[in-house]
């Protein structure tokens, strides 16, 4: 039970440093910031790379967790890029 | 022993990963940084990648999962065009969820015998469930595959999935704490993963598309969270801090567009306009149409210029003509801005997504606050396919179900053009009286033509 209790505090403190980070975005970046935001969550590939494969079912589980999870970093990511590097001063 | 140095390898790594993941939105957060921000998040996603890698169980599994993925990932992120960005996010954070119900699921088996790893389970089912086909569902309405109207028979029927699936998730939890489930626990436990995917399409299928940036931003904070509830789920930290940051950034920004619209999040999602007292505003005048010469002869005389484009700039893809449009308006010693509204378009920052593709300068955007103030300066301003944004309503009738909400105040500009396909009122079925001012100009057409049409003058 301890453990939960620490990563309970790693969970709060984490939102609220990523509400501090991004209170103040300006529009222009709200896409972008969306984007590669959305990309991070495709973190989902590491939790799904340890996963057990015991069975043949969760053989199958592990494979569409982490081609789904992969599909959403590598697009993500690179999605991302494409836009920001539109996005010029001039 | 070995074992256990790979695992304190990886812990060390994580950290690392979680730092770059923290800098990389930071530096999301300023235009002049995001570029770089975002490899600095990559690279972080990388190691954190690698160093799980080193064992594990199934290679083949394994890579042929990540290699699919990143494949399929590459490819759409590569072809998809600017102006279909929306439903790209929308998918990509569909599939983020998806990995999480799937992580979620296959640790069931090892929450037998701990309650709290059961309820994180069947948390995290839920959230990652409703993620997925709620992210669907949205793709299938910014691409407008999806044509089901608020009200339709399916729309009530998956409505009341959405109600099943929240009553099975509280009985899921609760159930087992006050002397276990009835029946077959195996049958049950499938019964509510399907419930969850059903009540996903039930909760965004009745959300109209002009409130789709309030959703995307909210399901892709849920995307974070599910990945969060993974971390605890697997005691992993770097999922929990990289799951936090998302479910953070999104929930900040569904707040933002909330505000935009001057409604709740509540509002938006389970009322939607339709349920707001409409009063139809009786006073109305009479339309006055020009054609693209007669808006030539207006622009050439005018010294300050405002471009207010919405969502059918995006229908029209016509940014580029809008840019092209704006640059001989500069030539000609116009000063020419863009007023963005937070919500124009069907996500956040849609509209400066696409003139950023047709190479505007970022500095010539500005927000509402700032353009406002000095809009009876203004000479012209050309309304491009936008109309709540602009709806006069929102300041002057206060029945209006969108009174309230921020707009540009377009109506105090000396003139104003109104690029419009037809009559019909916006998404929020409210009449807009800007198209009825005395200083108001209707150019109907499709945007993209309409504009051609006024750059083809300026060049002759």
């Amino acid at each position: 039970m301890e453990i939960y209790i620490l990563l309970g505090f790693v969970l709060i403190l984490s939102i609220y440093l990523g509400l501090e980070l991004i209170s103040k975005v300006p529009s222009t970046l709200h896409t972008p910031l969306m984007s590669g935001a959305n990309a991070i969550s495709g973190i989902a590939l590491v939790g799904a790379l340890t996963l057990t494969q015991d069975t043949f079912l969760q053989t199958v589980i592990a494979f569409l967790a982490i081609t789904f999870a992969s599909i959403n970093v590598f697009g993500g990511y690179l999605v991302t890029n494409r836009m920001l590097s539109m996005f010029k001063k001039k | 022993m070995e074992n256990f140095d790979i695992t304190l390898l990886q812990n060390i790594a994580y950290i690392f990963a979680a730092i770059l993941f923290i800098t990389g939105i930071k530096m999301l957060g300023k235009e002049a940084t995001a570029q770089r921000g975002n490899v600095i998040s990559a690279f972080g996603m990388f190691i954190a990648i690698i160093v799980t890698a080193i064992n594990i169980v199934n290679p083949f599994v394994v890579l042929g999962g990540i290699l699919l993925g990143a494949f399929i990932g590459s490819v759409i992120a590569v072809r998809v065009k600017m102006t279909s960005i929306p439903e790209m996010v929308a998918l990509f954070n569909g599939f983020g969820g998806l990995a999480t119900f799937f992580i979620a699921w296959s640790e069931m088996v090892n929450a037998n015998d701990n309650l709290f790893q059961y309820l994180l389970v069947i948390l995290t089912i839920y959230i990652g469930g409703v993620t997925f086909s709620g992210s669907l569902i949205a793709f299938g309405k910014l691409s407008e595959r999806l044509k089901i109207g608020k009200g339709s028979l399916v729309t009530n029927l998956f409505i009341s999935f959405f109600y099943l699936s929240l009553i099975s998730i509280l009985a899921m939890l609760v159930l087992p704490m006050i002397g276990g489930l009835p029946f077959n626990f195996e049958t049950i436990f499938y019964i509510y993963l399907v419930l969850v995917m059903l009540g996903g399409v039930g909760f965004v299928l009745p959300i109209g598309g002009g409130d789709m940036p309030v959703v995307i931003s909210l399901l892709n904070s849920l995307s974070g969270i599910a990945a969060a509830f993974a971390g605890l789920i697997l005691v992993n930290n770097v999922l929990i801090v990289a799951g936090s940051l998302v479910g953070a950034s999104g929930l900040i920004l569904t707040i933002i567009m909330a505000k935009a619209m001057n409604r709740t999040i509540g509002n938006i999602l389970f009322v939607g306009y339709a349920a707001s007292s409409a009063s139809p505003s009786s006073e109305q005048g009479e339309v006055k149409p020009i054609n693209a010469e007669d808006a030539f002869l207006i622009l050439e005389n005018a010294s300050s210029v405002l471009i207010v484009p919405g969502y059918g700039m995006a229908v029209a893809q016509a940014q580029h003509v809008v840019r092209e449009l704006g640059e001989l308006l500069e030539e000609n010693g116009a000063d020419v801005k863009y007023g963005i509204h937070p919500v124009a378009g069907r996500m956040p920052g849609h509209m400066n997504v696409l003139l950023a593709e047709a190479n505007v300068s970022y500095d010539l955007l500005a927000e509402p606050d700032d353009v406002n103030p000095m809009m009876d300066t203004v000479d012209v301003a050309i309304v491009i396919g936008a109309n709540d944004v602009v709806n006069p309503s929102a300041t002057e009738e206060p029945g209006s179900p969108i009174y309230g909400m921020p707009i540009l105040e377009v109506a105090n500009a000396r003139t104003v053009f109104v690029l419009k396909r037809s009559m019909s009122s916006g998404f929020a079925g409210v009449q807009n009286p800007l198209f009825f001012k005395e200083n108001t100009r209707m150019l109907f057409g499709d945007a993209k033509e309409s504009i051609s049409g006024l750059v083809s003058e300026f060049k002759d």
